[in-house]
């Protein structure tokens, strides 16, 4: 007792009494407020005394703000209005001042009140017997319990769930199609949600079945969109399962034809979306979403479409989680990117293939990052002076302070600074606590150094680098408002680094646009998802072709020989890098997923090649600062 | 509330006002707050009528007053009498009612003074405060405004059955309650008693130098003389407090907080906030603590050495708290050990006094009516005739009287008048011997299987549940007001036609019972609306034509099973009550909740017919003795109560818990009882002897059921830790022997043996259990809601 008699309950300082009385207009001297606020701890603590009675009498373990306020109610208090909710209030800050408040958005009462959208189907308070029985020596007899709650479900409810999964699981498409577009609708399935969150976590048995895979997280996307679902602590659930699809080495992915990469985006698409608009139930994961995604990143060991998987989903989770984690981690992977990459052995074909696709995807992820960077920058310096540049903080408090304003572009980095926020609350005792960020110049020339021209966002490379933002919001502006531009992306491969080599093959290279991503609409999931995985699925079986057929799928082998597929380098010194050939693919993802407007067909992709930018020097990797130094001004 | 009501004229309202201070006298700050929570409909003369208040109450009383003026009843005759005994004790009372003559006065209501004075036959000139001594007469007119205001509610016993031979029992004691002899209610005298001054700074010298002390005494005493320490601490600590010795007094505490025993832990954290002398004001626990004296049983040798270091060492200033705030039950013979001690202590107020547990009570169970029985052979022809009961008379063969002699501990049958039987009450009866025959034997070897009613989505919702004694129907109060009721076997639950169509029937017909059903309103739960918040009690009336519930707005209703309608609300309480029940015979029914006292009730009476005051903090769980003729009601303030329903007196206290009391339940023989807290434990208590007996520990959570099995083989206990236990009761009572020294003194030795006792545990899956029945049959049923 005596030890924690310094923190015995949790006060109210006197500067809050201060400031709330000025809030009301009054001024406060110091022994005043401190008089107050001492009284206020106490009136606090004999009010959650009491309240704590109400809930022991109500049965409960958990105290409700609704026995806070009998508390208050029979002590003549004002009770509290507006918090009744079940779920936690996430706190907010503002920057100056270190003041942390709770969100309070206006209510439109009267939409509410004519709201005729109640959800209904809210299941009825019933009975339900269950019997059990000890066996002589008074230990429990395991029973076969039923799925017990199912018999709670009203017949016609059964009934629907039973169509619909049928139907979702089903052959049929176009059952499917309506199966998907009524979850996505219907407001009378509150009941139901356990048992769809339950077919769903099934993702684990169907890891063979892509198809199955697939529309089980179709199905997550409905259940998500659904605006009468409450989701509540099932998202953990919904998020697990979709984390599976874009980390597991899934028993799909053994066979190349399988094109799991598309289940793979769309899963991390699903993720941003989710993270997107149920961001306060889901904020707590995302720590531990950043802590698995780089996990599995930093295993050598794990095949790469994991890899694969952690790159994308860092992705989805905004250009922050990209900076936070793939960046700082990229010098270390990219030596065993470059080894795979840099291994022509036919019997290597089939993983240097897919290290190609993880090229593309830290390609599109460390691009978006920059280009997001310049932009928070740029604002920032625009709208708050004060703002630290390139700081989270800078970037919260953007957001903040500047309502009006019309929203930062995207809606991905949107969610991202909103879980941001709450990782620097929030975010203590996480290991890379000590990570502090890298300055846009200083992070541009080391992506320089390793992808080199390919990356498509272009900063002023010469001295004039400054501190600030070296892309006006104007060139963004630019760059986003550019079409997909093959163009201006010949214009810019200009530039190449000093060893490279022209490994201009295939010329189904995709163009990349360079677009800022539109907000990632979860467009019909058969449109083009479907039209990408077709073309994949093509690619992946030319490349099966060369695969030695019993070759276990090692991670980053030993370099065999080279694959005849490719072309033989102009220059023996080439080391690795993106290749531009069918594999590049791995971008396609990220076109499909965030493109609304510019269907990829529009582009044509295949009808520019593209030079293979190659970075560095063999095997060191690490001195990218110096090579970067030159290799920026030495044009191919 | 004089003050409130006496504005609206009429006398009547007055004098229902003048209740409140007679019944509460010992709950000043009640009233005061009741005063400030009903404000809102008085006028601008509220205010200062408030702060008039102590001081008209300041004649203060104990609550000896509770009991004489409800024992006013069966007979008022012998009533009188009985007061006349007593009153001589107690000016205070009189003083009582001179206070509300001058009040009344001072508002001009003649009409009501003239009334009043004339009940209590008082002088004319009796409003002068000196003029009058004549001691009887003032009691005695408290029982007649008791008796003026409502009437019937005191020859209520009287009217349900004859005269009651048991009248004559004098209420004789009822002042060990507060244990104080002048405990004035009134805050500011209260936390004046802690004025007197000594040296803040020495304070911690003399407590250290008590420690130091105790430390060195010969172990046997050390136990003993160890229970000291927290009373004193305790207000010491107040002392400081209230002598404005902020710092002092965090030092203290910060020193020596660590040195008290781990249950009183919760009481510390109160303590601890509480450092500013306005903060006092309105802190209960903290009146509790001071109005009440603090029992520590000591052996005569203990208290002789600590008697003499204390004077040896001139150490006034703990000396006189001991005089002042505690109460020292001296006893002769051996020092208790260390056990013994823990086993007892624990509650708000220390242990009982010996005393107070010494009065006889009537355990053994009431004869059962004779009925006689159909023989098996006609079991069939006796189900075709329910309804009929009169068709029966013919073979019979009478069962009831085969059993029992009158037991001596029973109480006489008509102490506390009954209701008649109906016939439809004895046609259970008859159902009820039937299913009897049925009964499994339990024990060790034969556990009890366990159907578990789960409720499902109700929210965290779901704050009491009880079933009917026959097990068909299933009743649930929740958080949102409402209480609802489920049929759990086929026949489901249906209303009573609606009047017009009650006059289309035949009523001579045989099936009029049947006929007056409305088929169209059959469902399997009905949902009764009427409370305006969380019901935390629910009670089924023995013939399951009811329904109590009672509720955090202060009420309790009853509810009709045959229309599911509101038929009465019963306002007294006007704050939560937290449980209720039916007597096992009908018609009466116990309350409590969170104003401290414990009513019982009749249903056909707005108003209690007696109160049960002396708790020190919130009464959480109210049960009836299975005779009827007592209540059991467990406390926040960690003990439990055992009342006369006759004399309302208190007759047995139990401590030893260390947490709120939430379960209670009676043997089906009466003997024992068992009681649940928060703590995790569930105790046994001998109510002969008043002793504890037992100590089930296995629990981790708050057990919020308790129930023994027909016959009283098992106690299954039901708990927050989503468990049911149960254990061997048997074999817990049998081993019991109460030698003459035990019963004398007071002290047990309790073995620890929960682990023999335990003979099984069912656990749910995520379902906290609050409430468990055996079946007739002995099936056990427990219900609870799945929190997922």
């Amino acid at each position: 007792m005596a030890d924690r008699e310094e923190r015995r309950f949790a006060e109210v300082s006197r500067e809050s009494v201060r400031l709330m009385a000025e809030g009301a207009g009054v001024e406060l001297g110091d022994d005043v407020a401190a008089l107050l606020a001492e009284d206020v701890c106490y009136r606090l603590r004999e009010a959650t005394q009491s309240s704590s009675q109400f809930m022991r009498h109500a049965k409960r373990r958990k105290l409700t703000v609704e026995d806070f306020n009998r508390a208050l109610r029979w002590s003549n208090v004002e009770a509290i209005c507006g918090y009744g909710a079940q779920d936690a209030l996430p706190f907010r800050s503002v920057k100056e001042g270190e003041l942390f408040f709770v969100e309070d958005r206006d209510v439109n009462l009267v939409e509410l009140a004519l709201a005729t959208n109640i959800p209904k189907g809210c299941a009825e308070t019933m009975v339900r017997v269950n019997v059990s029985y000890l066996d002589g020596k008074g230990n429990l007899e395991p029973q076969g319990t039923v799925p017990t709650a199912v018999q709670s479900l009203s017949d016609d409810l059964l009934k629907y769930y039973q169509q619909i999964t049928r139907a979702i699981l089903g052959e049929d498409p176009h059952l499917m199609k309506v199966a998907l577009l009524d979850l996505q609708s219907n407001s009378k399935i509150a009941a139901l949600l356990p048992y769809f969150v339950y077919v769903i976590s099934g993702v684990k048995s169907v890891s063979h079945d892509l198809e199955q895979l697939n529309r089980l997280m179709h199905m997550v996307k409905s259940l998500v969109q659904n605006p009468y679902l409450y989701l509540g602590s099932y998202v953990r659930s919904l998020v697990s399962s979709v984390m599976y699809c874009i980390l597991e080495p899934l028993a799909a992915s053994i066979n190349p034809l399988n094109d799991h990469w598309t289940l793979r985006d769309y899963a991390a698409l699903l993720l941003s979306h989710i993270f997107w608009t149920h961001g306060d139930l889901v904020s707590g994961l995302y720590h531990q979403i950043l802590l698995s995604l780089q996990k599995v990143l930093s295993d050598p060991v794990r095949p790469l479409c994991s890899h694969y998987g952690a790159v994308v989903g860092l992705h989805a989770l905004g250009w922050k989680a990209v900076e936070r984690v793939l960046f700082p981690h990229l010098p270390a992977y990219w030596a065993n990117l470059q080894a795979v990459l840099d291994d022509y052995s036919v019997s290597n074909a089939q993983v240097k293939a897919d290290g190609h696709k993880v090229y593309g995807a830290i390609l599109v992820a460390v691009e978006r990052l920059l280009k997001m960077k310049a932009l928070s920058l740029s604002q920032s310096a625009e709208g708050q002076s004060g703002a630290h540049p390139g700081s989270v903080v800078g970037a919260v408090s953007y957001r903040v302070n500047s309502p009006g304003l019309s929203p930062p572009p995207e809606p991905l980095s949107e969610a991202a600074l909103g879980i941001a926020s709450h990782l620097q609350v929030g975010g203590a005792g996480c290991h890379w606590e000590e990570w502090t960020p890298v300055p846009l110049p200083a992070m541009y020339c080391e992506l320089y150094s390793f992808f080199g021209d390919s990356l498509a966002v272009r900063f002023s490379t010469g001295t004039g680098f400054g501190t600030h933002s070296p892309c006006t919001p104007s060139q963004l502006g630019d760059s986003r408002k550019e079409p997909p531009g093959p163009a201006s992306n010949l214009d810019t491969t200009r530039k190449m680094p000093q060893l490279t080599a022209n490994l201009n093959i295939s010329p189904r290279q995709d163009g990349s646009p360079r677009t800022d991503p539109p907000p990632p609409s979860l467009s019909g999931p058969g449109s083009l998802p479907r039209a990408s995985s077709m073309q994949r699925s093509r690619s992946s079986s030319s490349c099966s072709r060369q695969r030695s057929a019993g070759l276990s799928r090692e991670v980053f082998p030993k370099a065999r020989f080279t694959s005849p597929q490719t072309t033989p380098p102009a220059f023996s010194f080439l080391i690795g890098g993106r290749q531009m050939g069918q594999r590049c693919q791995g971008r396609r993802p990220f076109q499909t997923m965030f493109a609304t407007t510019p269907p990829v067909s529009a582009i044509p992709p295949r009808t520019y090649a593209h030079k293979l930018p190659v970075i560095g020097r063999v095997g060191k990797p690490v001195r990218r600062w110096t090579c970067s130094h030159y290799s920026l001004h030495l044009p191919l | 509330m004089i003050a409130l009501t006496g504005k609206n004229q009429s006398y009547v309202l007055v004098l229902y006002g003048l209740c409140f201070p007679l019944i509460h006298v010992a709950h000043a700050q009640f009233i005061l707050k009741m005063a400030a929570v009903q404000g809102g409909m008085g006028d601008a003369d509220i205010k200062t009528d408030i702060k008039t208040e102590p001081s008209a109450d300041g004649f203060g009383n104990n609550n000896a007053n509770d009991g004489r003026v409800l024992s006013a009843s069966p007979g008022s005759s012998s009533s009188t009498g009985s007061n006349k005994q007593t009153a001589a004790v107690t000016p205070e009372d009189q003083q009582t009612l001179l206070a509300v003559l001058q009040f009344l006065k001072k508002n001009k209501l003649s009409e009501s003074v003239e009334i009043l004075r004339r009940e209590a036959g008082l002088p004319e000139n009796s409003l002068d405060p000196k003029a009058n001594e004549s001691a009887g007469a003032g009691s005695g007119g408290a029982a007649g405004i008791v008796d003026l205001e409502g009437g019937d509610a005191s020859s209520l016993l009287s009217r349900v059955t004859g005269s009651s031979s048991a009248g004559a029992q004098a209420p004789t004691k009822g002042t060990f309650i507060c244990g104080g002899k002048k405990d004035q209610p009134d805050v500011s005298v209260v936390l004046s008693a802690y004025s007197q001054q000594g040296d803040p700074t020495l304070y911690k010298v003399y407590y250290r130098d008590l420690k130091k002390f105790i430390e060195t005494v010969l172990d046997c005493h050390r136990a003993e003389l160890s229970q000291v320490f927290y009373p004193l601490f305790v207000h010491m600590y107040l002392e400081l407090v209230y002598n404005n010795h902020e710092s002092e007094a965090k030092a203290f505490f910060e020193k020596f907080s660590g040195d008290q025993e781990c249950y009183y832990e919760e009481d510390l954290r109160i303590l601890s906030g509480l450092t500013k002398k306005e903060h006092m004001r309105g802190n209960e626990t903290l009146l509790d603590f001071r109005t009440s004296k603090f029992v520590l049983r000591i052996s005569r040798d203990s208290y002789q050495l600590l008697k003499r270091h204390l004077q040896e060492r001139q150490n006034n200033q703990i000396w006189n708290i001991i005089q002042e705030h505690l109460y020292i039950d001296i006893f002769d013979g051996m020092p208790r050990s260390k056990s013994q001690i823990d086993a007892m202590s624990g509650s708000l107020a220390g242990e009982a006094k010996r005393e107070a547990n010494k009065t006889k009570v009537y355990y053994g169970l009431l004869k059962e009516p004779e009925i006689e029985l159909p023989l098996d052979d006609e079991d069939e022809e006796a189900e075709n005739e329910e309804g009929k009961p009169k068709k029966k008379k013919p073979k019979k063969d009478s069962v009831g009287s085969k059993s029992k002699k009158q037991d001596p501990n029973a109480p006489s049958q008509n102490r506390i008048p009954l209701p008649e039987l109906k016939d439809s009450d004895k046609l259970d009866k008859i159902m009820y011997m039937k299913e009897a025959t049925k009964r499994i034997r339990l024990g060790p070897d034969n556990l009890p299987s366990v159907c578990f009613y789960t409720f499902l989505n109700a929210y965290q919702g779901l704050t009491a549940v009880d079933l009917t004694d026959d097990s068909s129907l299933i009743a649930g109060g929740f958080a949102d007001s409402t209480v609802r009721v489920w049929s759990v076997t086929p026949k489901k639950l249906r209303k009573v036609k609606s009047a017009a169509d009650l006059n289309l029937i035949d009523k001579e017909s045989d099936d009029v019972l049947e006929r007056i059903m409305d088929e169209k309103t059959a469902s399997e739960s009905k949902i009764m609306y009427g409370h305006s918040g969380p019901v935390y009690g629910i009670s089924f009336s023995p013939d399951r034509n009811y329904l109590l519930s009672s509720s955090e707005d202060g009420t309790v209703r009853l509810w009709s099973l045959l229309t599911f309608t509101c038929l009465v609300a019963y306002k007294g309480h006007n704050y939560p009550v937290w449980d209720t029940q039916f007597s096992p015979y009908g018609y009466y029914f116990v309350s409590g909740g969170h104003d401290r006292v414990a009513r019982l009730w009749a249903t056909d009476h707005y108003q209690p017919l007696r109160i049960f005051s002396g708790h020190l903090a919130d009464i959480t769980c109210t049960r009836f003795h299975p005779n009827s003729n007592y209540v059991a009601t467990g406390s926040s303030d960690r003990t439990i109560r055992l009342w006369d329903v006759l004399s309302g007196n208190c007759v047995r206290i139990f401590t030893g818990h260390k947490g709120p009391i939430h379960s209670l339940a009676f043997s089906p023989n009466g003997k024992f009882l068992a009681s649940g807290a928060t703590d995790g434990r569930v105790l046994l208590w001998d109510i002969g002897h008043g002793l504890m007996v037992g100590e089930l520990k296995g629990h981790t959570d708050t057990i919020y059921s308790l129930r023994f099995s027909r016959d009283g083989e098992i106690l299954a206990s039901g708990s927050m830790d989503n468990t049911v236990r149960l254990w061997d009761a048997m074999k817990a009572f049998d081993d019991l022997e109460t030698d003459d020294f035990t019963a004398a003194t007071g002290h047990i030795h309790l073995q620890d043996n929960s682990q023999e006792l335990l003979l099984g545990t069912y656990t749910t899956k995520s379902t906290p259990v609050i409430h468990l029945h055996f079946t007739r049959r002995n099936l056990l049923l427990a219900a609870g809601a799945f929190n997922p």
